[in-house]
């Protein structure tokens, strides 16, 4: 049973890291909406799956890569990775904003319940799913392969492949350029005093609109950076892989305390080597279920997730 | 001032009830039961669906819908906790009637029992360590758990995996009254008769001690436990009989489909069922009725633009909250207003 773990150690472990810097970045989108709302956001994981539509429509359609043409070279690589990795980001970002200005924006604005809210963000999810099955006439779409798997190296048994390499330099300098976003300029500072106390923050002069939007934008950004990776890694997208990816990350955020920025990144990387070491000792089919056991011993004797959160004082 | 507002359906409604006396209330209830009850016979009218035949949407989705929403209404308008995994207790009364109906020669009526006792059995052992934990946490917990019993059943072999168990008996025969695949009026009879149990069960316990425990728990818990509530133990009476009602209606479920695989239990019905809730009115027993017509009502009405029906349920949710946030028809005023100022529900 353990074989296999044993046996594979350091190639599940970095897998799991690659898997688990994916999550990282998707349970952002899912954390910093809930540490300035208080809400899931529900929609997050369509986000994700239309940013993943960002980079193939980048290689597809913009530069004409197909499923059976030689993967780039050079510099031509790097524009490509790049101009994909950006359009995967924007498309994202904007389909946040756009999920925040018609399904939050006019409920939080009359202070509603927060059901409401959560029922009004699962409408979205749903319209965004179906605008997406619509368009690919339900049928899974492969990425062409612009990036060629090379095998750097191999450390202690474990092939090193390029592309896990890619995934998790680049992913990790996202996480903390954010992270940086948000500690140090002047709008992370806006985010997070609302994030503590939106009244106070109201009467300091925060632009609550503005910062509520730009969380949702922050936040779909880095998801969509994850589409870009997932894509990379997996080289193929469906209109409903949002969903599992979205119930991981989130139990990522859950795990690490949601609502805290650095709690996602401790939670992101141990889902991912939990699931991977889960599907190598007990099979694939129960991965899930390990994940969400974990989850609920957490919970249970931590409740507030495994770093705390971040904003818990102003919990009520 | 009193403003009269004739789109108020509800306060209008329960101003017609109230006027009533009981003779009049009598007649009210058993001539809207019948008119229930004669729905199936309307197939030929506006209400058809295309494609679907109109008895059988009417016994799913709708019927088994409205029984579901009661449930977690219990759950989550009564005692103010979301539960977002409440598919679990579905499939483990569809389980219970698929197993025992192929393997034991019980029927449908005797396997009922079981299948609520599964359920609510679940619902305590889920209860016990979870009810602890409030509000999302709560809602990610029992999402978790949902996923878990279908992911068991999805990789068991006892449950013949994603192949699922065809072959379930239907049930008996009552009387002259005959169970049949291709006129399933009286399996519509049938859920007809579990939503009146529901709502009579509902309606007893709201104006006893639990219903009131559970309104004080859902305005402020720390404020109920003070005031010598025993919190735990009825938010587990209320998950446990929630789970109860989930539990019927899979059983239901499990006998008139013949056939239940693990992929008729993802989150998806969950969240369906909390839909149902929400949209209808939170709280409000005829809002949810109301709300869990029409979103099983809806999707099969209007398969004439088959593709992008989801798509139009989608924006019909969005729409519908943003302009209703508390559903179609609201619970009262007085009770609303209390909410509100609860931060975390």
């Amino acid at each position: 049973m353990f074989a296999v773990l044993i046996d594979q150690f350091w190639s599940l472990t970095i897998a799991g890291i690659a898997l688990g810097f994916i999550y990282v970045l998707i349970s952002l989108g899912y954390t910093m909406v809930y540490g300035v709302l208080r809400m899931i956001n529900f929609a997050n994981s369509e986000i994700f799956m239309w940013g993943t539509f960002g980079t193939v429509i980048t290689s597809r359609d913009i530069f004409h890569y197909t499923q059976t043409s030689e993967p780039a070279k050079g510099a031509k690589l790097v524009l490509v990775l790049v101009t994909s990795l950006l359009m995967s980001m924007l498309v994202a970002g904007l389909t946040a904003v756009f999920v925040e200005f018609v399904a939050y924006r006019r409920l939080r604005m009359k202070g509603t319940n927060r059901l409401a809210t959560l029922i009004s963000a699962i409408g979205i999810s749903i319209a965004l799913q179906e605008i997406m099955r619509l368009l690919t006439n339900s049928r899974p779409v492969g990425a062409p392969r612009v990036l060629e798997k090379i095998i750097l190296t191999e450390v202690w048994g474990a092939n090193i492949r390029l592309d896990t390499v890619i995934t998790i330099i680049a992913a990790a300098l996202i996480f903390f350029v954010l992270e940086r976003f948000i500690k140090l300029s002047r709008m992370g500072k806006a985010i997070r005093a609302v994030s503590q106390n939106e009244d106070a923050a109201k009467l300091m002069g925060v632009n609550l609109n503005r910062v509520i939007t730009t969380t949702f934008l922050v936040g779909g950004l880095a998801t969509g950076a994850a589409g870009f990776f997932y894509i990379t890694v997996f080289e193929y997208t469906k209109f409903n892989i949002g969903f599992t990816m979205g119930m991981a990350a989130f139990t990522a955020a859950v795990l690490g305390g949601i609502g805290n920025i650095r709690g996602a990144f401790f939670g992101g990387l141990s889902l991912g080597l939990l699931e991977v070491y889960a599907s190598a000792v007990l099979g694939t089919q129960w991965k899930a279920v390990t994940v969400f056991i974990v989850l609920v011993l957490v919970l249970l004797f931590k409740p507030n997730g495994l770093f705390g959160e971040a904003v818990q004082t102003t919990r009520a | 001032m009193k403003i009269r507002n004739y789109w108020n359906l509800r306060d209008w409604g329960a101003g017609v009830w109230e006027k009533a006396n009981r003779p009049k209330r009598i007649a009210i209830a058993i001539g809207s039961v019948i008119l229930v009850g004669l729905l199936p016979f309307a197939g030929a009218s506006f209400l058809a669906t295309p494609i679907a035949a109109y008895d059988a949407v009417l016994v799913y989705p709708v019927g088994i819908f409205v029984l579901m929403a009661l449930g977690l209404n219990i759950v989550v308008g009564k005692s103010g906790m979301l539960d977002l995994g409440y598919v679990a207790f579905f499939a483990i009364g569809a389980y219970t009637m698929a197993l025992m109906g192929t393997h034991t020669g019980l029927n449908t009526w005797e396997i009922m029992p079981f299948g609520i006792g599964f359920a609510m059995l679940a619902g305590v052992l889920l209860g016990l360590p979870t009810l602890r934990l409030r509000g999302d946490y709560l809602a990610i917990v029992t999402l978790g758990f949902g996923e878990i019993v279908r992911l068991v059943v999805l990789n068991s072999t006892w449950s013949k995996g994603p192949n699922g168990i065809a072959n379930i008996p239907m049930p008996p025969d009552i009387g002259p009254l005959k169970f049949k695949l291709d006129d399933q009026k009286v399996f519509f009879w049938v859920v007809v008769v579990m939503i009146l149990l529901t709502i009579w069960m509902i309606r007893r316990l709201s104006v006893r001690r639990p219903g009131r425990a559970w309104e004080a728990i859902r305005q402020d818990e720390d404020a109920a436990e003070l005031m010598g509530i025993a919190t735990l133990k009825y938010k587990i009476w209320s998950f446990t009989l929630g789970a109860a009602v989930g539990g019927a209606a899979g059983v239901l479920y499990g006998s008139k489909n013949l056939f239940i695989a693990p992929e008729m239990f993802t989150l998806n019905v969950s969240i369906l069922i909390l839909s149902c809730v929400v949209f209808g009115g939170i709280g409000n027993i005829w809002g949810v009725i109301v709300g869990a017509t029409i979103l099983g009502y809806l999707p099969d009405r209007i398969r004439f633009i088959s593709d992008a029906r989801l798509l139009v349920f989608g924006t019909v949710l969005v729409v519908v909250m943003n302009f209703r946030p508390d559903g179609l028809l609201p619970r009262k005023k007085r009770e609303k207003a209390i909410v509100k100022k609860g931060a975390d529900a």
